[in-house]
């Protein structure tokens, strides 16, 4: 968008958004929208309250202790699966399944089988991100360049020189695309794992404060969560684009 | 004269009964440059992968002086068609790549890389990215990794297939260059009956699918001449004629 | 030759699904849980809440929102992604909110959508289209983007208008990308759907769900989660089928071939 030549940013448009959420907010057209203003103090006040503090670090903690897991058995997984073609012929059916399967269905039976808690929530989180790290671990072992394999077999590699040196960098591109969708899909199951079992986290923050109707308090935890939703997921693109200028001509 | 590389009796057909050769046997002298000359799909990237044990031949044998061939090797380096660079890796480390595989020590093998990174007229490139070079440029990083790990037999797939006429040209005369300084083998792939004959001691004709070897001729003189008089040598003509006369039929 | 490849993937999967049916009777044998029943316990009670009816008219419940929302969310999500494909400003005005969306929790806002609409349809098709309306904008306009320019120029240079380059290049060219982004809405339709029987009230399947987790009758939780994943997937493969018979010409095949 440019105005009078000037390349406009490409977020400016937010501002304008902001504002009016401020005039209708102001107007006091519908209770459930308080003014912007309102809840950036709100969001000041309650930023060191230990009701949310507590809620964002089990959700912290949940969500790494998820993504981790998924990506350190993801990866590993993927990688197999492009290697080996009987394995990627019994697991292919199943990855697709669960990729498009909706994987809330499955919550209560995390909650039967491992409690209300923290436990079934991690789990709700790696189940959210696993699938895409492997399908593109292994999209990225398939499209390795056949002689790059067979130059590093011609120069003597050992199997594992050649997993480390060669088969890891090429799929490189692809993997951590995986990660990066895996990782949004993480955020997104995290809060729905907390939504449906709401003891714990934001769960427990969100039936609070609409028990309580208090909106400006709800309307600050979500651009909390929102805001920070969005900046790990172009930080991950920006990491991504860093090893980009590869994948184009492996 | 030395044989350094022979195959004996080679058969190899692919999963789905496609038979690329059949019962070939060809002899590669010490020192000499042959060059291996067929119609598309005939079967010679299937033999130079044959001979640098990345493929297995369903029937027959290879011998690298004298002893069988069972895999990958030392003593030989192959140049790829399509270069197999590693895209993340700067120059200097892809020509090093040979020597880091085989536990070369970090300063000593960048010493040797940049030996023949100089060789190939690429120094003040080391630092570079393959993407960030012409297709002729990629094609001489790959053989200054091939010479880099001081292999005797050099495996060279139409190695200058990318790269525009002219550069061709000064590639095929460097060639010449290579086999008269240093004592290797090169057995060499190409579609091009003139280079074929400017830089051969050997010229091999394959028949298409299956193949086997049809003819083998040997330019008697030609290394003589002076790299801008082959061209226009009689023998030279001569042997191009004979190989269009005995390869048209099948284009035919 | 053909047949043979066809017959041993189709023996493998075979093979994959006894594996892992196999193992779940076994692990609801031993039980490894109190909560966990046998597969073929599971598939009784599926079929006798087959036989009774129970399911479709569950079923009958859980699809209206779905459909409701998928529906509002195609129309409006592809008439939102060519005008942003297709109108610089709008572009620059609207699709933050949707990168935002698409990148962002929304399901959190499911609390503030039962506080504005109750806890009726309007929510559960609301939820709906919040999960599915931001994948089909944002495709919808990136495709439109990034139609090849040379077609549109093509069409200029054979006096086409604005409306002929709108309807017989942008839309057609776009439209693989288009299918493709309906289909990932759908999926994260299901997603929104089965939640907001589960969060919101429950209905349909999520009731069958959430009661006989109450009474503890687990076979049946099982077969109501088995039975709408299975109805998910079988549904999206379709779509992806016919994505793929529509849109022939477009697959290239893989450009290492
Ligand atoms: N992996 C493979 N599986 C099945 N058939 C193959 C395979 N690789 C090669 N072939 C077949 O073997 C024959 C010889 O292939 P090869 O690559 O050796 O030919 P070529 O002489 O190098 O051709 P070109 O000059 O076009 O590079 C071809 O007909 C090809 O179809
Ligand atoms: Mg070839």
């Amino acid at each position: 968008m440019f105005i009078k030549g000037i390349r406009l940013p490409g977020m400016s448009s937010l501002i304008i958004w902001g504002l009016l959420w401020e005039l209708v907010g102001q107007s006091g057209l519908t209770f459930f929208l308080p003014p912007l203003s309102e809840i950036l103090i709100t969001l000041y006040e309650i930023g060191d309250s230990p009701a949310f503090l507590k809620a964002l670090k089990e959700t912290a903690q949940a969500f790494t202790v998820g993504v981790s897991a998924a990506i350190l058995i993801g990866i590993p997984v993927g990688i197999l699966m492009g290697k080996n073609r009987l394995l990627d012929e019994l697991l292919l059916p199943w990855v697709n399944i669960f990729l498009s399967a909706p994987l809330t269905a499955l919550v209560p039976v995390l909650m039967v089988l491992f409690g209300f808690g923290m436990r079934s929530i991690i789990i709700t989180t790696s189940l959210f991100a696993i699938w895409i790290i492997i399908l593109n671990s292994r999209a990225g072992v398939l499209q390795i360049n056949r002689s790059l394999v067979e130059m590093g077999r011609c120069f003597g590699a050992t199997p594992l020189a050649a997993f480390v040196k060669i088969y890891f960098w090429a799929a490189l591109p692809e993997i951590l695309g995986g990660v990066r969708i895996g990782i949004i899909r993480a955020v997104k199951g995290v809060i729905i794992g907390q939504l449906l079992i709401s003891l714990v986290g934001f769960g427990a923050l969100f039936e609070l404060y609409s028990a309580n109707f208090l909106m400006s308090h709800f309307w600050a935890v979500l651009i909390v969560l929102f805001a920070l939703a969005f900046t790990i997921s172009e930080l991950l693109a920006t990491l991504e684009r860093k090893f980009s200028y590869y994948a184009a001509n492996r | 004269m030395e044989i350094a590389v022979s195959t004996r009796n080679i058969s190899k057909t692919y999963p789905g009964n496609v038979e690329a050769l059949r019962d070939l046997s060809l002899e590669f002298p010490r020192g000499q440059l042959t060059s291996l000359l067929g119609p598309s799909g005939c079967g010679k990237t299937t033999l130079l992968k044959i001979i640098s044990g990345l493929l297995e031949p369903t029937s027959g044998e290879v011998e690298v002086n004298g002893k069988p061939v069972t895999g990958p090797g030392p003593d030989r380096a192959f140049v790829f068609q399509d270069f197999a660079l590693l895209p993340w890796a700067d120059v200097l480390r892809n020509v090093a790549f040979g020597l880091e595989l085989r536990g070369v020590p970090v300063s000593e093998r960048e010493d040797i890389a940049q030996q023949h990174i100089k060789n190939v007229g690429l120094d003040g490139f080391e630092k570079s990215f393959p993407h960030e070079l012409s297709g002729g440029m990629r094609q001489r990083v790959g053989l200054a990794r091939a010479l880099a790990v001081e292999s005797e037999v050099l495996l060279m797939d139409e190695p200058f297939s990318a790269v525009d006429e002219q550069t061709r040209r000064k590639f095929q005369e460097d060639l010449l260059g290579l086999v008269e300084r240093e004592n290797k083998t090169f057995i060499f792939v190409t579609h091009s009956i003139e280079e074929a004959v400017y830089v051969s001691d050997q010229i091999a004709i394959l028949l298409p699918r299956p193949s086997r070897v049809h003819e083998i001729l040997r330019p008697e003189n030609l290394r003589t001449k002076g790299v801008s008089d082959i061209r226009r040598d009689p023998e030279y003509l001569d042997t191009v004629d004979r190989i269009w006369a005995s390869l048209r039929s099948y284009v035919e | 030759m053909h047949a043979k490849i066809m017959s041993r993937s189709l023996n493998l999967k075979l093979l994959s699904a006894i594996v892992v049916f196999g193992i779940w009777e076994i692990a609801g044998r031993i039980p490894i849980s109190y909560g966990f029943p046998t597969f073929f316990e599971s598939m009784v009670a599926l079929f006798s809440m087959l036989i009774d009816g129970t399911l479709l008219q569950a079923y009958m419940d859980t699809l209206r929102p779905l459909v409701v929302g998928i529906l509002i969310s195609a129309f409006l999500g592809i008439a939102l992604g060519l005008w942003i494909g297709l109108s610089n400003w709008f572009d620059w005005l609207v699709s933050p909110i949707f990168i935002i969306m698409q990148a962002a929790p929304l399901a959190a806002l499911i609390p503030l959508l039962v506080m504005v609409y109750g806890i009726g349809l309007t929510s559960k098709v609301f939820v709906v289209c919040i999960m599915a309306m931001p994948v089909i904008v944002l495709n919808t306009a990136g495709a439109v983007r990034n139609t090849p320019i040379n077609l549109k120029e093509m069409a200029a240079s054979f006096l086409g208008t604005d409306k002929d380059i709108i309807l017989r290049v942008i839309i057609p060219s776009a439209s693989p990308i288009i299918f493709s982004g309906l289909r990932l809405g759908t999926s994260a339709g299901f997603i929104g759907a089965i939640l907001a029987e589960l969060k919101i009230t429950p209905t349909g399947v999520g009731d069958i769900i959430t009661f006989s987790r109450s009474i503890a009758d687990y076979p049946s939780m099982y077969a109501a989660i088995f039975s709408i994943i299975l109805l998910a997937v079988c549904f999206l493969n379709l779509l992806e089928i016919i994505e793929r018979t529509l849109f022939r010409g477009n697959v290239r095949g893989y450009v290492s071939d």
